[in-house]
C-alpha cells in the first residue's frame, strides 16, 4: 500500500509519533503531500510544528512511524530537502553571493572550486536577479535588512534544487509590510515553478493566504481516552483543507470565505476550551488519510495501515 | 536635548582629543612618580642602582642594542629578541594549529568528544610550570623543552575555547549545510572552521600572556640567550638599568602582537565583530 501512496505522493507521513522523554509532542500523524503543493502547517504555539518539520528534515528521529520522500524513507538531512529557518539560515562569514553559491561549491572538492566558480556565479546571479538582490551580491548578510536576508536564504535553498522546500516561520521576524511583500514574493516564485513547499507558521492568516493546502496541527482535541487534563496528548492534524488559489493579491485576506475559514480553524485548532473529538476532525481534503492506530477501532493486532478515504 | 557630559557618568562621551589625553594620563603619572622617586634616591646615594634614571637606562640600552657583544660578536638585544620570538612563535603556532583541529572536531563530532573532552579538560589542569623539570629532564635544556612548555601551557586553553566556540555554532547551520550538499567533513572544515578562525585569533591574543610567562620561566632556568635569560642573568648585578628596559621591550612586543592580530582580524574578518546575523 505504501507503494501506491509513494507513487502518487511526494511526501508520505504515516503513524508518526514523537516524544521527548515523558512528553508526547506529536501523536499519530498521517499525511500525504502531492508534488507541487504549497502546504502550510499552522497551529498554536508549542504544538510541535517545528518538531514535525525537523522530523521530515532528518534533523531528529521519529519515536515511531515512517516518513517517505518519493517512496524512500528519509535519512539524515540531504539535498532533497531544502530549508529556510527564521534565523541562522545564512552563513555570516560569507557574502551574499558566496552564500548562494555555497551549495554548488560544497558539492565539489575544494581544489576544483576555483575553476568552476565562474559558472556558479553566473547561475547564482540569475537567482539573485530574480530575488531583486543583484546589486547587493557583495554585501555581508549582516548588512542586509531582514527581508533581504530571507530572500537570500530562499535563493540559497532553491539553487540546490530540493524536492521539497521546507520553511519554518521564515517571515516570523519581519515587520508586517515586509512580511506581506515576502508572502507575495514567495507565491510569485512558487507560481512560476511549482516546487513543493512545506511551510510552518503560527500565523493563521499567513497560512491561509500562502497555502494551496493547509494542515492544522493542535493538541486541543479529545478522544476515547476522555477529557481529563491529566491525559498527555500529543498534537494531531485536526483539520486539512484545500485552498483555492485566487489571483494573487493581498486583498484575498479580506474576502468573506477566507475570513470564514479562518474563524473555523481558529475554533477547531486554537481554542483550548473547544475540544473536538478525533472522529469529528475536518479532514475533507481528497488527499487526506488516517491510519487506524491501536486504541482507535480494531487494528490492535494488525499494524498494516488502512486508508480512510474521507472523500468517499 | 541635554548635552552629554564629557567625562562623568553613564552617558559620558569624551571628545576625540580628550580621549587621547585620558589614555595618556595614567602613563604620564607612572613615569612622573618614577622620576621623582628615582631623583630622591639619587639625591641620597649617587650610585643608586635600584631606580636608575632615564639617562642611565638609555646608556645601558645603547650598549646592548647598538654595540656588538665582545664575546659573541652579536648585538645582544637583537639576538635575545630573535631567540625568544622564535621559541614563542613556534610554540604558539603549533598550539594554535593543534588546538584548532582538536577543538573543532570535539565540538562537532560527539564520538570524538566522548573520547577526548575529559582528557583534555584534565590535561589542561596540570600546572605547566610544575612539569618544567620533567620537560628539562626528558627533552634536555635546548630549544625543544622550552617550545614544549609553551605548547603544553597554551594548547589546552586554545582547544577548549575552540571547542566551546564550535558547539555554539547553531545546529541549524550544520543542517543547512548538509541540505546544501556538504559532506560531513565539508561541514566541519568548509563551513564551521572558517567561521571559527577569527575566534582562534582572539583566543591566541589572550593566550599570548601565558605564553610569555612560560617562555621567560623556561629561559630563566636554563638557556644561553633570550630576553628572559638576560633579565635573570643581570639580576645578579642588580642591573635595574637593563632589567627595566628589557621588561618594557617585552611589554612593547606583546602589545604590538596583540595590536597586529586585532588589526588583521578587523581587516580579514570584517563580519566577526559585527556578530553575524
Ligand atoms: N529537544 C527537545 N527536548 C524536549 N522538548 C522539546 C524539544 N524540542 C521541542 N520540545 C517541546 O516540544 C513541544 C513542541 O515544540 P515545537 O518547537 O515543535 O513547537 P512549535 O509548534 O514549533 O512552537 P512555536 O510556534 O513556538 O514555534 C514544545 O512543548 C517544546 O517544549
Ligand atoms: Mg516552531
Amino acid at each position: 500500500m505504501t507503494d501506491t501512496l509513494a507513487s502518487k505522493y511526494q511526501l508520505v507521513i504515516q503513524d508518526v509519533h514523537k516524544s521527548y522523554g515523558e512528553k508526547k509532542v506529536l501523536e499519530d500523524i498521517d499525511l500525504t503531500v502531492r508534488s507541487g503543493e504549497f502546504c502550510t502547517v499552522v497551529g498554536p504555539s508549542g504544538c510541535g510544528k517545528s518538531t514535525l518539520l525537523r522530523l521530515i528534515l532528518g534533523q531528529e528521529d521519529v519515536s515511531s512511524g515512517f516518513i517517505y520522500i518519493d517512496g524512500k524513507p528519509v535519512g539524515l538531512p540531504s539535498t532533497d530537502r531544502g530549508i529556510v529557518y527564521q534565523r541562522y539560515s545564512l552563513f555570516p562569514h560569507l557574502s551574499v553571493l558566496d552564500n548562494v553559491i555555497l551549495g554548488q561549491t560544497l558539492r565539489i572538492a575544494p581544489w576544483s572550486a576555483r575553476s568552476k566558480r565562474k559558472a556558479f556565479v553566473d547561475e547564482a546571479m540569475v537567482y539573485l536577479e530574480r530575488m531583486r538582490l543583484a546589486e547587493h551580491s557583495h554585501k555581508l548578510p549582516s548588512e542586509l535588512s531582514g527581508g533581504m536576508q530571507q530572500r537570500v536564504a530562499i535563493a540559497q535553498a532553491l539553487i540546490a534544487k530540493p524536492k521539497i522546500l521546507m520553511m519554518d516561520e521564515p517571515f516570523g521576524a519581519l515587520d508586517p509590510e515586509t512580511r506581506e511583500e515576502m508572502q507575495i514574493f514567495i507565491l510569485e516564485l512558487w507560481d512560476a515553478s511549482r516546487f513543493t513547499v512545506f511551510f510552518v507558521t503560527h500565523d493563521l492568516e499567513e497560512a491561509l493566504f500562502l497555502g494551496s493546502r493547509i494542515f492544522v496541527l493542535s493538541q486541543f482535541y479529545t478522544d476515547q481516552r476522555g477529557n481529563g487534563q491529566q491525559i498527555r496528548r500529543g498534537a494531531k492534524i485536526v483539520a486539512d483543507h484545500h485552498l483555492p488559489k485566487t489571483p494573487l493579491s493581498a486583498e484575498t485576506k479580506r474576502a468573506p470565505h477566507f475570513l470564514d475559514l479562518m474563524e473555523s480553524i481558529r475554533r477547531d485548532g486554537f481554542n483550548p476550551a473547544h475540544l473536538q473529538h478525533v472522529d469529528d476532525f475536518n479532514l475533507r481534503h481528497p488527499d487526506s488519510f488516517r491510519t487506524l492506530s491501536p486504541g482507535e477501532g480494531d487494528s490492535q493486532s494488525d499494524r498494516m495501515p488502512q486508508l480512510w478515504d474521507k472523500s468517499q | 536635548m541635554r548635552k552629554k557630559p564629557a567625562l562623568w557618568g553613564l552617558h559620558a562621551s569624551p571628545p576625540g582629543l580628550l580621549k587621547y589625553v585620558l589614555a595618556a594620563l595614567p602613563f604620564l603619572v607612572v613615569v612622573l612618580v618614577y622620576l621623582i622617586a628615582s631623583d630622591l634616591r639619587h639625591d641620597v646615594n649617587h650610585a643608586d642602582k635600584l631606580l636608575p634614571g632615564f639617562g642611565q637606562m638609555l646608556d645601558s640600552l645603547k650598549d646592548l642594542a647598538l654595540v656588538p657583544d665582545q664575546r659573541t660578536g652579536k648585538i645582544l638585544l637583537l639576538a635575545d629578541t630573535l631567540a625568544s620570538l622564535k621559541r614563542l612563535l613556534i610554540g604558539v603556532v603549533l598550539a594554535s594549529v593543534f588546538g584548532l583541529f582538536l577543538g573543532v572536531n570535539m565540538g562537532l563530532l560527539p564520538g570524538f568528544r566522548a573520547l577526548q573532552l575529559s582528557f583534555v579538560t584534565f590535561f589542561s589542569m596540570i600546572p605547566p610550570l610544575a612539569i618544567l623539570p620533567i620537560l628539562f629532564i626528558s627533552f634536555g635544556v635546548g630549544e625543544l623543552a622550552k617550545i614544549v612548555l609553551i605548547f603544553i601551557g597554551v594548547f589546552p586553553v586554545i582547544a577548549r575555547d575552540i571547542y566551546l566556540a564550535s558547539t555554539q555554532v547553531p545546529r541549524e547551520q550544520v543542517v543547512k549545510a548538509l541540505t546544501l550538499g556538504a559532506t560531513q567533513l565539508g561541514v566541519i572544515y568548509r563551513v564551521v572552521l572558517p567561521q571559527i578562525l577569527p575566534r582562534l585569533l582572539d583566543t591566541v591574543r589572550l593566550a599570548l600572556g601565558p605564553a610569555w610567562l612560560f617562555l621567560i620561566a623556561s629561559e630563566a632556568i636554563a638557556a644561553t640567550n633570550g630576553l628572559g635569560y638576560r633579565i635573570f642573568l643581570v639580576r645578579r648585578y642588580l642591573a635595574m638599568d637593563i632589567i627595566l628596559p628589557y621588561v618594557l621591550w617585552i611589554t612593547f612586543i606583546g602589545f604590538s602582537m596583540d595590536w597586529l592580530l586585532r588589526r588583521y582580524m578587523r581587516w580579514r574578518y570584517p563580519w566577526y565583530e559585527r556578530g553575524g546575523n
